[in-house]
């Protein structure tokens, strides 16, 4: 697994390794992840998109994208993690590359707030079309209360 | 001729197929263009059932989101407390006693193939197979009796535990499930036929909604949808969890990838669970089903992803843990929302009736689609 | 017992016997009128009883069971029920178009009734076109259904309506084409000469093919599954009836009901041979032919899913026609060669 980290950051001098988590993992800087998604594509088998999400990290003021791949039928699994400025989290889209990432990311934008550059459809997939706020950021108000007064 | 082309031109109409309708299988609602009775376009409107599972989470302990996981896959409740516990005591490195293990396979197997009957019934419901709605139903009630007999529920089982589970099973439950398998050949026969082998159930769904392995790969979709493409690509054994490596079964796989695949596949691994239920009650062993574990589930600080094989595909829960007594982030990434994702491709250029089977046939649980 | 209904019709006519005739007329017109009214009521009722019966006992439940012994009154307390619903007319909906449909699509199922044989003597017009009047008003069912969904200005409703315009015309072809084998054989239109002339052979012998497409066209035309594409549920909830409730929603399915009978009356007058029988009195004979029709319908309901569109128009044109068309002609061809086999002339 070192080798296809060493490999990439030949490629893709930006990228950073992650060491003992429960998966190997990358941090990709934003502007290379279109680049490096297609590469894990193409060369490494890495041709399934598991999983897609993001995580606010209200303190450290960033907004982490959580990609990860999955290599069928060997299983095999990676994590691709990428770091977003929490005011103007942007990110390109991954739906070129796989499909798959369309709702998914659908659901990151309305919940964490996240736009996705090249994403053909970009509304509010589980919240109604009127909804203000992203649930997910942790400075959401949960607003249970609100009518009580 | 007189008329001008443009007068005998149709007019396409936007239809609103739910949130209430008899086919969508709970509140979901599919914005459908048609021309005649053909499907031109397919627009999925989603999240009439969201109950924000993911940011209550952040506000419970570890413990407490248990019951949660049961109202995602709510046909399958089982499966998603195993997917949740395993993930918190992958990230807490806790061995799980054996007995409690055996348990964990037999319970996500019997959910699973409560699972595929609903699937199976409801299909052939969706095609106006009355009659053949009732065999599985009749048959799950058993399961749900087990479920009951162990955890005093049916649907909301939370059953599972981080280290183990909730109960030991109490006496009459192996006699009992042992009866249930001997009579499951018969349900599957039955349905076979009055419905697999239906001259009119196979010129429904042969055919219809065909989708390739590799779109199908692209779109990710998984579990018995994906195997109905050809792959045999199941997690229970190409990464195996918790003890299935102990385990001899088979992952069936059709090639068509069309609907009548898809319903097919879920009564060949109806087959597959009981014949690992079989090994796992031949295989139990005693001693305790719960690990000594803290009585405050702190975690690590780290992260963690992991998935199982659930009923409708590859189930997936990502931790984020703070150090804290409550999950940072927890994120949980259904099948049935990715499947769900692909319908529009797998729905379109086929007429309504053709669009109540592939929804049928994608097998889709709004609980889980929502969250 | 054999005489037991005309026996009543003959003491009425006593009666009227001193009155104008066109007084005698009316009163005979009326009598028969409530007579087919009460029968198709009951059936109706009974029938939706039996439904619920017959298709529990298939799919291993119980069914009805509660009101009365064996749950009998429940049809009772069905009709109770949507009488006692709120009427809703939807804004949106042509009006009159919405509430006159229902009306307009119980005359023919009510209408169809009167060249029925019911038994020995028992038929309220002995028409001499009388299968040929038959086939005219029960396809004008068609246009009440087209009513309802376009009047209904639901999306839904109108995807029915229009599926039973196309389904209801062009099964009505072979249906028709079917029937023609029997008229043949028996030379004549009128219902009470058919049966007359089935007292030694039933049709359903001499045509057993014409017998299966009237079957499966008859099927089609009374919408039942597995054609019952108008009312497709799990795809258009309930087509042209979507908006209805109440005792509109009520009058289609009585009608639908009563066409059910009415189609399984045709199929024993034409096939099975009408009201003969052994021992039993004649119109106890054709009851239990009808029911048993009945019953063939509700197996095939409770056992097949429904036929997808294309499907069934398909192969209403590519297998039903050219089969209907094929047996008109082996029967002309058997006709004269009986002819010739047993007068020794063309």
């Amino acid at each position: 697994m070192n080798g296809l980290i060493e490999e990439l950051q030949r490629l893709f001098p930006g990228i950073q390794g992650e060491e003992g988590g429960d998966m190997p993992a990358l941090v990709v800087p934003a502007d290379q992840l279109l680049a490096v998604m297609k590469e894990l594509k193409e060369r490494h088998d890495f041709n399934f998109l598991a999983d897609l999400t993001a995580v606010d990290f209200r303190d450290e003021k960033r907004i982490e994208m959580v990609y990860h791949l999955l290599a069928v039928p060997e299983a095999r699994e990676l994590r691709v993690k990428v770091n977003l400025n929490r005011q103007h989290p942007e990110v390109s889209s991954l739906t070129a590359i796989w499909p798959a990432a369309d709702v998914q990311e659908r659901e990151v934008y309305d919940l964490m707030g996240v736009i996705f550059q090249g994403h053909p459809n970009l509304k509010r997939i589980l919240c109604p079309d009127d909804f203000t706020g992203h649930p997910l950021r942790k400075d959401f108000q949960l607003n249970a209360e609100e009518g009580r007064e | 001729m007189a008329v001008a082309r443009e007068d005998l031109l149709t007019q396409e109409i936007e239809l609103n197929m739910g949130p209430q309708h008899p086919s969508t299988h709970g509140v979901y609602r599919a914005l459908l263009t048609l021309d005649g009775e053909k499907v031109v376009k397919v627009e999925n409107i989603i999240g009439y059932l969201h109950r924000g599972i993911e940011k209550l989470a952040e506000d419970r302990t570890y413990t407490q989101v248990i019951p949660y996981t049961d109202r995602l896959d709510y046909l399958a409740g089982m499966l998603n407390n195993l997917g949740y516990v395993q993930t918190v005591e992958k990230l807490m490195d806790i061995e799980v006693p054996e007995r409690a293990e055996y348990l964990r396979i037999i319970m996500a197997e019997l959910s699973r193939i409560a699972s595929h009957m609903i699937m199976v019934a409801s299909m052939a419901l969706d095609v106006s197979g009355w009659t053949a709605w009732f065999p599985p139903f009749r048959e799950r009630e058993r399961i749900l009796d087990l479920f009951e007999m162990t955890c005093g529920s049916r649907l909301t089982v939370s059953y599972m535990r981080i280290g183990g589970v909730a109960a030991d099973i109490p006496p009459g439950f192996l006699p009992a499930l042992e009866a249930f398998l001997d009579d499951l050949p018969q349900m599957i026969a039955e349905m076979n036929g009055l419905i697999t082998g239906n001259e009119i159930f196979k010129a429904r769904c042969q055919g219809v909604g065909k989708i390739d392995l590799e779109t199908a790969l692209a779109y990710g979709i998984t579990g018995p949808n994906l195997r109905a493409c050809g792959l045999p690509f199941d997690l229970r054994k190409a990464r195996p969890y918790g003890i299935y490596d102990r385990f001899e079964f088979d992952i069936p796989t059709l090639n068509n990838g069309d609907s009548y695949d898809r319903f097919v596949i879920r009564l060949l691994e109806m087959e597959q669970s009981a014949r690992i239920i079989r090994q796992a009650m031949a295989g139990l062993p005693g001693g305790p089903v719960m690990a000594k574990v803290p009585r405050v589930i702190k975690p690590p600080k780290g992260e963690v992803y992991h998935q199982i094989e659930g009923a409708k595909g590859i189930l997936g829960f990502y931790l984020v843990s703070d150090g804290g007594n409550k999950p940072y982030r927890l994120h949980i990434h259904s099948p049935s929302f990715v499947n769900l994702g692909a319908l529009p491709r797998i729905a379109e250029g086929g007429n309504i009736q053709d669009f109540v089977v592939n929804i049928a046939s994608i097998d889709i649980v709004l609980g889980e689609v929502d969250r | 017992m054999e005489n037991i209904f005309t026996g009543i019709a003959a003491y009425i006519k006593g009666l009227l016997a001193g009155a104008p005739p066109w007084v005698q007329t009316l009163g005979m017109g009326l009598m028969y009128l409530v007579g087919v009214l009460a029968f198709i009521f009951l059936n109706a009722i009974y029938l939706i009883y039996l439904e619920r019966k017959v298709s529990a006992y298939m799919q291993q439940r119980l069914g009805p069971n509660r009101l009365g012994p064996h749950g009998l009154l429940q049809p009772v307390a069905d009709a109770v029920k949507l009488l006692g619903k709120e009427d809703i007319i939807p804004r949106g909906a042509d009006k009159w178009i919405f509430i006159i449909a229902p009306v307009i699509i119980f005359i023919p199922a009510v209408m169809v009734y009167a060249i029925i044989p019911f038994g020995k003597g028992m038929i309220p017009v002995d028409l001499n076109i009388g299968v040929f009047y038959f086939l005219a008003v029960a396809s004008t069912t068609t246009i009440a259904i087209l009513m309802g969904g376009w009047g209904a200005n639901n999306k839904y409703a109108l995807l029915g309506s229009m599926r039973s315009v196309a389904q209801m015309v062009s099964y009505e072809i072979p249906l028709t084409f079917s029937l023609l084998g029997v008229i043949m054989l028996a030379g004549s239109l009128q219902t009470s000469q058919i049966v007359a002339a089935q007292e030694k052979v039933w049709y359903i012998l001499l045509q057993p093919v014409a017998f299966l497409i009237y079957f499966i066209a008859a099927t089609a035309e009374v919408n039942r599954a597995p054609f019952d594409l108008v009312e497709g549920e799990q795809e258009i909830i309930a087509g042209p009836y979507t908006e209805y409730t109440g005792m509109r929603y009520a009058l289609f399915y009585l009608s639908e009901y009563a066409n059910l009978v009415s189609v399984s009356a045709l199929a024993v007058t034409l096939f099975l041979g009408g009201w003969h029988g052994p021992w039993l009195p004649s119109w106890l004979w054709f009851l239990i032919k009808v029911y048993i029709m009945i019953f063939i319908f509700m197996w095939v309901r409770w056992t097949f899913p429904r036929i997808r569109i294309d499907h069934l128009l398909s192969f209403n044109w590519k297998v039903l026609l050219p089969l209907s068309l094929a047996n008109i002609l082996v029967t002309g061809v058997g006709i004269k060669i009986y002819q010739l086999l047993t007068l020794g002339r063309w």
